[in-house]
């Protein structure tokens, strides 16, 4: 890793954006809404029964004469990994299977909208391995029989270097259908030149002292977390009841002005104008905003608790390439790549002996990328310690759609007043 | 042989228009229809079982936004003739030999994207902004007032999205206005505010409406203004529609309201176009 290969100060600017230009991009899009009703019409459904798991000889049915073709496409978020992809030129140097990476996915409701129809007529997609953050969509598209069986005799380095706590996560036991990309952190970010006080809990977003400068989440999920957190329920363990409870709180947050406005990734702006103080906010962005910008943003994992997200490789049953894929895979959980792209992404890494070699790498630079390298390396958020990740919860997981239908219909009312 | 061709001529030219239609409006409506009558989700597949309850469900759920945004486009569509009158008027017959330029001024704005404009207003009335920040200065507005996220921010934003669209329809029903039909109010001895009014206004009539036409179905059915101008309070039926169909997949509820919208809006611009006579709509098509 050599200090050459860091981004200039201009692109991680651009950095602080990335979760802006992904779900901004789709929802302007108001006409493709037309042309959805018209995809979705006559699509049949897959899951007859959820598969939360897979049946035992699904691997190897899946896997059983698939061979290596030498090309893989890759579909990701935007500014998930360095523009000169200096992982995948390794990748290509070392396997010969050479990669198309897309930065197509944008948002999870609408990406998932986009490839059903395809995957439902067991067509393939066009790409071979997606990233999929675990939330609602994670489970549509496991629940209807639309991602591979992962092969864990193929993926020896992930066995090997991932971390335990992602071998054991609700959304994806034993890692049966994904392996993660990178993980974040929901959790409460503030501007320290406007508030005088430490903030240290969720309950501080509900202190009528702040009315009108505090900035929530408009995505469902999240919100709902902070609300069940608020309340004492742990997301995961939460029954219809807890949801009920919960959007009373947030709406108690809402109707008392104290909430300022439900923001996508533009809150990261919105602190930085100073329109609110005290924002829900993604751990990276953080980060990200305080290397580019020399902000001075606080960011805490509140006392009772914060929720944690990760986005998963996945490979889509009808994939053409999975082989291929499954090695691409595997290859980024070797340490030196992982911690290649950790350095770029700022993201909480899964690969905890990262946290070792981007500290030599640190060693080996000079000036501000050593800095910038030996900020990352002790950065919580990168690699949470073990009493942060106590406090991490995953998101609310549904036994079935109806169920995930009820959770939208209580929350959504907050976010669309 | 001939004969047949001239005989088929009319038909063979309306039918890539009538195909265009078919294939993009009639069958998408059609299958919208069918899918708000469906029943299920997204990973089990949806059922066509006439499931009426999805639109008693959606008007439950979502009356609230749906008549908020009848209001915001009328207020807006309002707003929109108050401003685009007296410019149209003064482009018609100030304008002189600049007409066309200042016309072009007028759209030169609209060159760049809508969306991006929106968000350039975003930066206009930011609590730091150069709008908001003179006026606390001066101690004009109390410390915690704000625009951003106001039904004021909305409304301000689609007036000013939909300037032109009001402004050319008008420019070109008085630029049609015959100066001698003025002159000869004049010399019939109505001063000129009575010769406007009998004269010019009702002339400008058609140009009106087809503004309305133009402005207030868009405006109402707008999600972009309150999506990037709005606040927790402030949700269009727009907003609503976009978020079921691509990011909950709930295509019932999504078809659901797009046909209840339609349907509204349809009923206003009927009603409308009755109050207003229907003489004038047709001149307007004529045109």
């Amino acid at each position: 890793m050599s200090a050459s290969h860091l981004p200039d100060p201009s692109v991680i600017r651009g950095l602080t954006q990335r979760r802006l230009g992904r779900r901004d991009a789709l929802r302007m899009s108001g006409l493709s809404a037309l042309g959805m009703a018209l995809a979705a019409c006559g699509v049949q459904g897959q899951g007859a029964k959820p598969a939360a798991s897979a049946a035992p000889d699904a691997v190897a049915k899946f896997w059983t004469g698939k061979t290596k073709n030498g090309h893989v496409d890759f579909a990701n978020w935007p500014l998930y990994m360095d523009p000169k992809k200096p992982e995948l030129k390794k990748f290509t140097a070392e396997t010969g299977i050479t990669v198309n990476y897309q930065e197509v996915i944008q948002e999870m409701g609408p990406w998932f909208a986009k490839v059903q129809p395809q995957l439902a007529a067991g067509q393939p997609i066009g790409y071979d391995l997606m990233v999929i953050t675990n939330g609602i969509q994670f489970s549509q598209f496991r629940d209807s029989g639309f991602l591979a069986p992962m092969d864990h005799a193929k993926l020896p380095n992930f066995t090997k270097n991932a971390a335990e706590a992602y071998k054991k996560t609700a959304y994806d036991p034993d890692n049966q259908f994904s392996i993660p990309w990178a993980s974040g952190i929901t959790g409460i970010a503030y501007n320290p030149d406007k508030i005088k006080r430490p903030i240290t809990k969720l309950a501080d977003l509900w202190d009528e002292a702040f009315k009108g400068k505090i900035g929530m989440l408009s995505d469902t999920q999240e919100l709902a977390n902070f609300g069940l957190l608020a309340n004492g329920v742990k997301p995961a363990d939460s029954t219809a009841d807890d949801w009920e409870k919960a959007a009373e709180k947030l709406k108690e947050q809402k109707t008392k002005k104290i909430v300022r406005n439900y923001y996508d990734q533009s809150y990261i702006d919105a602190l930085g104008r100073g329109e609110v103080w005290i924002a829900q906010a993604w751990s990276g962005d953080i980060f990200q905003k305080n290397v580019s910008e020399g902000s001075n943003l606080k960011f805490v994992i509140p006392e009772e608790g914060a929720t944690m997200w990760t986005d998963n490789m996945c490979i889509p049953i009808t994939a053409k390439n999975p082989l291929d894929a499954i090695m691409l895979m595997d290859f980024l959980y070797q340490v030196p790549i992982s911690a290649s792209l950790a350095e770029y992404i700022n993201y909480v890494c899964p690969v905890p002996a990262a946290q070792e070699q981007i500290r030599k790498d640190a060693a080996a630079a000079s000036g501000e990328d050593k800095d910038y390298l030996e900020s990352l390396a002790d950065s919580p958020l990168l690699f949470p310690t073990e009493t942060d990740y106590a406090k991490l919860h995953y998101y609310v997981t549904f036994a079935t759609p109806s169920e995930q239908q009820e959770f939208q219909k209580t929350f959504e009312p907050i976010v669309l007043g | 042989m001939n004969r047949v061709k001239r005989q088929l001529a009319p038909y063979l030219l309306i039918l890539p228009g009538s195909l265009w239609l078919l294939l993009f409006f009639v069958v998408p409506m059609f299958t919208m229809l069918s899918l708000s009558l469906q029943e299920g989700d997204v990973v089990n597949g949806y059922r066509f079982t006439f499931h009426w309850q999805t639109y008693v469900d959606a008007m439950e759920d979502y009356r609230t936004q749906l008549i908020r945004s009848l209001i915001y486009g009328l207020i807006a569509t309002v707003v929109l003739i108050v401003l685009a009158f007296p410019a149209a008027y003064w482009i018609a017959f100030y304008g002189g030999r600049r007409k066309s330029t200042y016309l072009f001024l007028l759209l030169l704005p609209f060159f760049v994207s809508f969306v991006l404009r929106t968000i350039s207003w975003k930066q206009i009335l930011a609590d730091q902004g150069p709008v908001l920040s003179p006026l606390r200065d001066a101690g004009l507005v109390p410390d915690a007032f704000h625009l951003l996220g106001s039904p004021a921010a909305v409304i301000g934003g689609l007036v000013y999205n939909f300037l032109p669209f009001m402004v050319l329809p008008i420019y070109v029903a008085l630029e049609r206005i015959d100066p001698r039909v003025v002159e000869a109010a004049r010399d019939l001895y109505a001063n000129p505010a009575l010769a406007f009014r009998k004269v010019v206004f009702p002339l400008a009539l058609p140009g009106v409406f087809a503004g309305v036409l133009m402005t207030f179905v868009p405006t109402t059915a707008d999600y972009v203004n309150s999506e990037v101008l709005g606040g927790p309070e402030t949700t269009m039926i727009g907003q609503v529609i976009q978020k079921q169909y691509l990011v909950n997949s709930d295509y019932p509820t999504a078809s659901a309201l797009s046909f209840v919208l339609i349907a509204v809006l349809l009923i206003g611009v009927f009603a409308y176009a009755r109050a207003l006579g229907t003489e004038d709509v047709m001149k307007v098509a004529a045109r």
